[in-house]
This record gives structure tokens, C-alpha cells and sequence, in this order.
């Protein structure tokens, strides 16, 4: 007994490190998702940090709660943060985990290329961070209009951190873009067709195809703009010649995709768990697939009604006005499959099913919201007031951040083979729920009382105080219950409920595994007939974990791809050579050498030809 | 391509990589796309400095010439590698880069001809879409040689056969797509005057 005590911390020092590294060089699609997820919820808790100091400047009028420099800085880190930092890598991070699963995959078609695409997340976003310490933040506002980003107008660095930083994360976006793209086309179980894949495989797919299109016009603008501030250009500067529209038109050309690139997984995340807490399939499979991929296709041609103030021609005004209007067809459709799946299911309201029921209902108050602003002359009344920041917050918030919490209830014990404590989540549910609309309604009605968005404060006596004050007063409930809900994830994660295979009775085959599934995923996978391979049919019921197992075909070829160092090694380089522009060039030198040797390492590990 | 593809075989028949690498190219070429866009918007809309009269078509043009038969000599080296015939590999690769690196070179010797007559990155719309959209293009290019100097290095140690061709496959298919791209560049800056 004695010698056993003593000898304990040895191998408990051996275990943290070799969990460290086994963590840093995991190749692994589950483990690749986890640290997605556990980076994306650091990045949202701290924009819901920068969200809270706004909203205590804002809570009554003249305040001098923040310089207004510092407001400036945080409202575009908070945009920044949560779109770039928050939503996409937790969608990533649950696509990661979720994806590989429901369509019978060992892992993702390039581990390593999914590795790098995590270190490449988690090095950006901590180099757009360091510009708090570098002499300023960002503080031209997420979409950076010229010529506010000019070297005149914002004159230190904080631009180029902005600029190099989403950069280097964009690199980490396209390089998961194609690792979807290629693993959901091409790395499918044995009958998992096309028309039977989960609809969040389906709208994984269509984000990724929106990302690889999306993002090189943001990357052209951030370069031009990077060319201005640094080498004497002007492509932004009306002064040579040029025209700053030029930087909404290559921005909002990515900028609109975007909002589908973080919306569309999270209607893919509701269209699993609504049906599976209503016990029926999906409504209108195809017309939910169709209208994801038109939405896709749409949301190339719409970007222009984020311009309708800047003295578009008429004629083009309302081309981009219809579209507008008309990528609200495909979306509504989809609202009425989620309630059509509800229709006469047996309804079972668990934590998961109260998020995405609350995700439909509030989408839509953003989505007609959306309407409203569409409409060319009713765009000039609201634009750049409250009414718009009430619009996105009800997509964002209500739309992405609803489904990834639902999402959270619903997968966290395949993930970790423990549930949250579900009363402890209907808490959360209320407080987030009452919170968000004590917050962002009222800014409905402040944005047609015609308050600007973007200012640091404003006068008394305008009839804004008492709406802004409700609105500071709903983000501090907001704020409860994203504590509460940290503390649920610590407490389950320690003695939360034992989960077994399949809590929920779900269908798609993550519940045909393990809870958490073995690093191979499958011993074995259950034949492939139908949209719901774990659903018996003739009992109406879902096959028990043992009638699964029987049923699967053990696979005697399992072959597992190597640990690797190299993905964070070519990831230090990359972020390196983009940090060598903001410091000094000795940093670039340095982070080619990097990247090189990474590169070269590579290519040339074993085990992977 | 993880050793589960030779095992599982793939849902298309696609290797991994080959299909991967099409979907980077889709992204890249949104990429040009942008450039070569911005290049029309601002075309003619210089307000002061040098411009088109300066540019030296014939010699872009016997330039575009060589950069269209490297891609002769880079299908060559793919059907050489396919065949296994790895002396073709080697003489086909070695003649691709020769002639990447001699565009390479030629666009360094204009780029230098240009700034000494005044043309420079920040003279004026001209100057700055010009050297950016071309300038992005020949840094394909370079990196379109150092990949294929790697290529041949390992073709010399014979690390390509029949049966493991794709890597030549696959950067033959950015060589093709830097070839392609430049098809579209060369008319829209040299030949047609905005």
C-alpha cells in the first residue's frame, strides 16, 4: 500500500504530459472537434465579455463608462469574435465530431489537414488578441468599411492584426471546407446515398461549398487594404481615383455567404434534433435539401442589400431587393418542415428540444425582420440604426446560438458519454431565452425611434433610455445563464448522468457507437437501407444498443492514421510569417523556416502513403 | 490518401486528393477572379502616370507562349509517370521547370524594365492593379516551381511508379490551373487597351 502511494505521482506526471501531447498531435476527427468546440466557446465567452462593457456603456445616456476609442475596439472585436472566432469553429467543431459519424467514416478524408485547421483557428484568433497588446484592437467595425480602415483614420496597427489574423483562420476555414467536401462525397459507408444522408450532413456540405467560394473575395479585399495601410496604394482612396465601394462589394461578396455559412449547419443541427424529440422523421426531406442548396446558391447574388444606402443605381437596387426577398422562399420552407415535424409527433420537451423550438420561433422574428430590410425604401429609413443590429442579433443569436446550444444538450453526451443535468439546462433555456429578448427586442423599436448602431452613447431626453437600459438589464440574464450553463458542463462532466449509446433514441448512426465512441469510431456499422438506419420499422421503435450490435458486420480492417507534430508545427509557421507584417520581418524569415520543415515533415511521415 | 482508401476504396472512385485538390482550385479560382475584377473596375481610371503603352507585347506574348508549352511538357511527365517510364518522368518534369522558371524570369526582367521608366506599385490605379494581379500570378508561378523541383527530387529517388502517380497528377493539375489563369490575364492586361 505504502509503495503504491508513493509511486502515484510518477506516473500521474508521465499521464498529464503524454495527454498533452497526445491532445497536440492528435489527428483524430472526435478530439479535432472537442478542441474546435472548447476554443470556440473561450472565443464566445469572450465576446460576450466586450458585449457586456458595451452594453453597461449603453445602459443610460451620456455615460462615460468607456473612452470611445475603447468602444470602438471592442464592438469590432465582439462582431469579429463571434462570427469569425465563436459561431464558425463550433459549428466546425460539431460538424468535426458529428459528420465522420453519421455517415459510417473512420475519420475525415485528410486528418492532418484537419489538425492544421484547428491549430490555424486557435493561432489566428490568438494573434488578432494580441493587437489589445500591440498598441490597439481593430476599431473599424467587423465589415471595415474604407476609408475608416485607412492608415488616416485608424492609424495604428489594429487593422493589420485584424487583416492578418482572419487570414490566417480563413486558411483554416477553406482547408476544413475541402476536408468536408471531400470526406462527405467521397468517404460514405456502404449505402449512406446521397439522398439518405443526416440533413446536417447535407447543410455541412453546402457551407463548405459556400466557404471555398466565399472567402477568397474577403482575402483579395483584406490583401488590397493590407496594401494600402503598408505599401503606399490606394485602392480604396477616392484620391487616385479609386472608389472605397469598391471594399463593400469584394466584402459583402463574402460577407452574405457568411451569414448562411453560420446559419445553414445550424439549421442542420435542428433538423436532427426536432425529429428526433417528436419521434417522426423529418418533414419534406427533399424539399429541406433543395432549399439548403438553393439557399446556397442565392446567397451569392443578394450581397448588394447590405449597400442600398451608398447610391446604388434604382434599377440594381431592387434586382438585389428581389433576390433578397426571394432567398426568403427556400428559408421559410424550411420553417415549415421543423413544424410540420412537430405536427401530431409525441413531443418530448428535453433542453435540446426547447432550444431549437425557441431557435424556430426566433428565427423567424429575424428572418421577417430581414423582409422589412430588404424592402429598398424601407432600408433607407432603418439602415445603420438599432432596427438592423435587432435583425442580425435574431439570425445570430436566435438562429446560430439557439441551434448550437440545442446542439450542446443534445450531442454532449455522445461526446462524453454523460448527459447535462437537465434541470440545471431548462434554467439555462428560460434565463437564455428571456434574456435575449429582453435584450434585442427593444432594439427594434429604439432603430424606428431612429437610434444610430455603432455610437459610443447618446444624448438624454431622445426616448432611447428606458429600451437601452431593459436591453443592458436582458444582457446580464443573458449572461446568468451562459454561467449557469459552464457550470452544468463542469458538474456533468464530473458525475453527470451515464448516457449509454443512444439517450435519445436517435437514428442516425453517431447512436450506433459508443457514447464516446471508440478512436475507430465503428467495430461495426448496422446495414444502410434508409434515412434512419437505427429506426426498426415494423416496431416503431429504435433498435436497443444490443439489437445494433448484433446487426453490425464486424470490420476486421481497421487501420488508423499516425499522430502527428507536423500540423502544428506548419501552423506555427503559418501564423509566424503572418505576424512577422505586424511586428518585424525577422518573425516572417523565421516562420518560412517553420513552415518549410513542417512541410517537409510532412510529406515525408510514414504511414500516411 | 490514408492506407483506409486502399482498404475502403472511395464513395466516387475519386482519390482523396485529386478531388480535394479540384475544390482548392474552385477556391483559387474565386481568387483570380476577384483580382482580374478589380483590375477592369479600375482600368482606365488612372488619373496621372504611365499606363499600357508601356507594357512590351511581343515579348509577353512569346512568354505566354513558353508558359502554355510547359504544360505540354507537364502532361508529358503525368502520362510518363502513369506509364511508369521514369526517365520520361524525370526529362518531361526538368523541361516544365525550365520553362517556369525562364517566365519566372522573364517577368522579373519586365517588372524591372517597368520601375525603371516609372512604373511603379504605387504610381497610380494602373501601377497597383498591375503589379498585383500579375504580381499574385508569378508568385503561383514560383511556387509552381518549387513544388515541381520537390516533384523531381523525389522522382529521382524513384518514390513514383504505375501504381503511385497522383502526387505528379496533382501538382500537374496547378500547373495546368497557373497556365489556365495567365490564358485569361494576358488578354484582359495586354491585349486589349481599356
Amino acid at each position: 500500500m505504502a509503495t503504491r502511494t508513493e509511486a502515484l505521482p510518477v506516473p500521474r506526471v508521465v499521464s498529464w504530459w503524454s495527454t498533452l501531447v497526445d491532445w497536440l498531435t492528435t489527428v483524430d476527427h472526435k478530439k479535432i472537434g472537442i478542441l474546435y468546440i472548447a476554443g470556440g466557446v473561450l472565443f464566445l465567452i469572450i465576446g460576450g465579455i466586450e458585449a457586456l462593457l458595451i452594453r453597461v456603456q449603453l445602459a443610460g445616456p451620456e455615460r462615460a463608462f468607456l473612452h470611445p476609442q475603447t468602444y470602438n475596439e471592442l464592438l469590432t472585436m465582439h462582431g469579429t469574435t463571434m462570427i469569425f472566432l465563436a459561431a464558425m469553429p463550433i459549428l466546425a467543431g460539431f460538424g468535426n465530431y458529428v459528420v465522420p459519424l453519421m455517415i459510417g467514416a473512420r475519420d475525415m478524408a485528410f486528418p492532418r489537414l484537419n489538425a492544421l485547421g484547428v491549430w490555424l483557428f486557435i493561432l489566428g484568433g490568438l494573434l488578432l488578441y494580441a493587437s489589445f497588446f500591440s498598441g490597439g484592437a481593430p476599431d473599424a467595425g467587423w465589415f471595415a468599411y474604407a476609408p475608416l480602415t485607412s492608415k488616416t483614420f485608424s492609424p495604428h496597427k489594429g487593422m493589420d492584426f485584424w487583416i492578418l489574423g482572419l487570414m490566417v483562420t480563413g486558411i483554416a476555414s477553406i482547408s476544413s471546407s475541402i476536408n468536408f467536401i471531400v470526406t462527405i462525397l467521397n468517404m460514405r459507408a456502404p449505402g449512406m446515398k446521397l439522398n439518405r444522408m443526416p440533413v446536417f450532413v447535407w447543410t455541412m456540405l453546402v457551407t463548405s461549398f459556400l466557404i471555398v467560394f466565399a472567402f477568397p473575395s474577403l482575402t483579395v479585399a483584406q490583401i488590397l487594404l493590407f496594401f494600402d495601410r503598408n505599401f503606399g496604394t490606394g485602392f480604396y482612396a477616392a484620391e487616385v481615383g479609386a472608389t472605397p465601394i469598391l471594399w463593400q462589394h469584394l466584402f459583402w461578396f463574402f460577407g452574405h455567404p457568411e451569414v448562411y455559412i453560420v446559419i445553414l449547419p445550424a439549421f442542420g443541427m435542428v433538423s436532427e434534433i426536432i425529429p428526433v424529440f417528436s419521434r417522426k422523421p423529418i418533414f419534406g426531406y427533399a424539399a429541406l435539401v433543395y432549399a439548403t442548396v438553393a439557399i446556397g446558391f442565392i446567397s451569392f447574388t443578394v450581397w448588394a442589400h447590405h449597400m442600398f444606402a451608398v447610391g446604388l443605381p434604382p434599377v440594381v437596387a431592387y434586382a438585389f431587393g428581389a433576390a433578397s426577398m426571394i432567398i426568403a422562399v427556400p428559408t421559410a420552407i424550411k420553417i415549415f418542415n421543423w413544424i410540420f415535424t412537430m405536427w401530431r409527433g409525441s413531443l418530448r420537451f428535453t433542453t435540446a428540444m426547447l432550444f431549437a423550438v425557441s431557435f424556430v420561433a426566433m428565427f423567424v422574428i429575424g428572418g421577417l425582420g430581414g423582409i422589412f430590410l430588404a424592402t429598398v425604401p424601407v432600408d433607407w429609413q432603418l439602415t445603420d440604426t438599432y432596427f438592423v443590429v435587432a435583425h442580425f442579433h435574431y439570425t445570430l443569436f436566435g438562429g446560430v446560438l439557439l441551434s448550437v446550444l440545442a446542439a450542446f444538450y443534445y450531442w454532449f453526451p455522445k461526446i462524453t458519454g454523460r448527459k447535462l443535468d437537465e434541470r440545471w439546462g431548462r434554467i439555462h433555456w428560460l434565463l437564455t431565452f428571456v434574456g435575449f429578448n429582453l435584450t434585442f427586442f427593444p432594439m427594434h423599436w429604439l432603430g424606428l425611434d431612429g437610434m444610430p448602431r455603432r455610437i459610443a452613447t447618446y444624448g438624454a431626453g431622445l426616448g432611447w433610455d428606458f429600451w437601452n437600459f431593459v436591453a443592458t438589464v436582458g444582457a446580464f440574464i443573458i449572461s446568468a445563464g451562459m454561467a449557469l450553463f459552464v457550470l452544468n458542463i463542469m458538474k456533468s462532466l464530473r458525475n453527470g448522468e451515464a448516457a449509454g449509446d443512444n439517450p435519445w433514441e436517435g437514428w442516425t448512426l453517431e447512436w450506433a457507437t459508443t457514447s464516446p465512441p471508440p478512436a475507430h469510431n465503428f467495430d461495426g456499422l448496422p446495414p444502410i437501407n434508409s434515412r434512419r438506419p437505427l429506426w426498426n420499422a415494423a416496431e416503431k421503435r429504435v433498435y436497443t444498443p444490443d439489437e445494433v450490435r448484433a446487426m453490425s458486420e464486424r470490420d476486421e480492417h481497421i487501420h488508423l492514421p499516425p499522430a502527428s507534430w507536423w500540423p502544428l508545427v506548419v501552423a506555427f509557421g503559418v501564423t509566424a510569417i503572418a505576424a512577422g507584417f505586424v511586428y518585424t520581418p525577422v518573425i516572417t524569415v523565421l516562420g518560412v523556416l517553420i513552415f518549410l520543415i513542417g512541410v517537409a515533415g510532412w510529406v515525408q511521415q510514414e504511414g500516411y502513403h | 490518401m490514408t492506407a483506409q482508401v486502399e482498404k475502403h476504396g472511395t464513395t466516387l472512385g475519386l482519390d482523396h486528393r485529386k478531388l480535394g485538390f479540384w475544390t482548392f482550385l474552385a477556391s483559387e479560382s474565386v481568387f483570380f477572379m476577384t483580382l482580374i475584377t478589380v483590375f477592369i473596375i479600375y482600368s482606365g481610371r488612372s488619373t496621372s502616370g504611365p499606363g499600357h503603352e508601356l507594357l512590351n507585347i511581343p515579348l509577353t506574348a512569346f512568354n505566354t507562349f513558353v508558359l502554355l508549352t510547359s504544360s505540354l511538357a507537364m502532361v508529358l511527365s503525368v502520362d510518363a509517370a502513369r506509364r511508369g517510364d521514369q526517365r520520361g518522368l524525370r526529362f518531361w518534369l526538368l523541361m516544365t521547370i525550365l520553362m517556369g522558371a525562364f517566365f519566372v524570369g522573364v517577368q522579373v526582367y519586365e517588372y524591372r524594365k517597368l520601375m525603371h521608366e516609372g512604373l511603379t506599385l504605387t504610381s497610380n490605379l494602373f501601377g497597383m492593379t498591375f503589379y498585383t494581379l500579375t504580381g499574385f500570378h508569378g508568385a503561383h508561378v514560383t511556387v509552381g516551381v518549387l513544388w515541381l523541383i520537390a516533384t523531381l527530387v523525389k522522382a529521382w529517388r524513384g518514390q513514383f511508379g504505375a501504381d503511385n502517380y497522383i502526387p505528379v497528377d496533382v501538382a500537374g493539375l496547378y500547373w495546368h490551373f497557373v497556365d489556365l489563369v495567365w490564358v485569361f490575364i494576358f488578354p484582359i492586361v495586354y491585349l486589349i487597351r481599356w
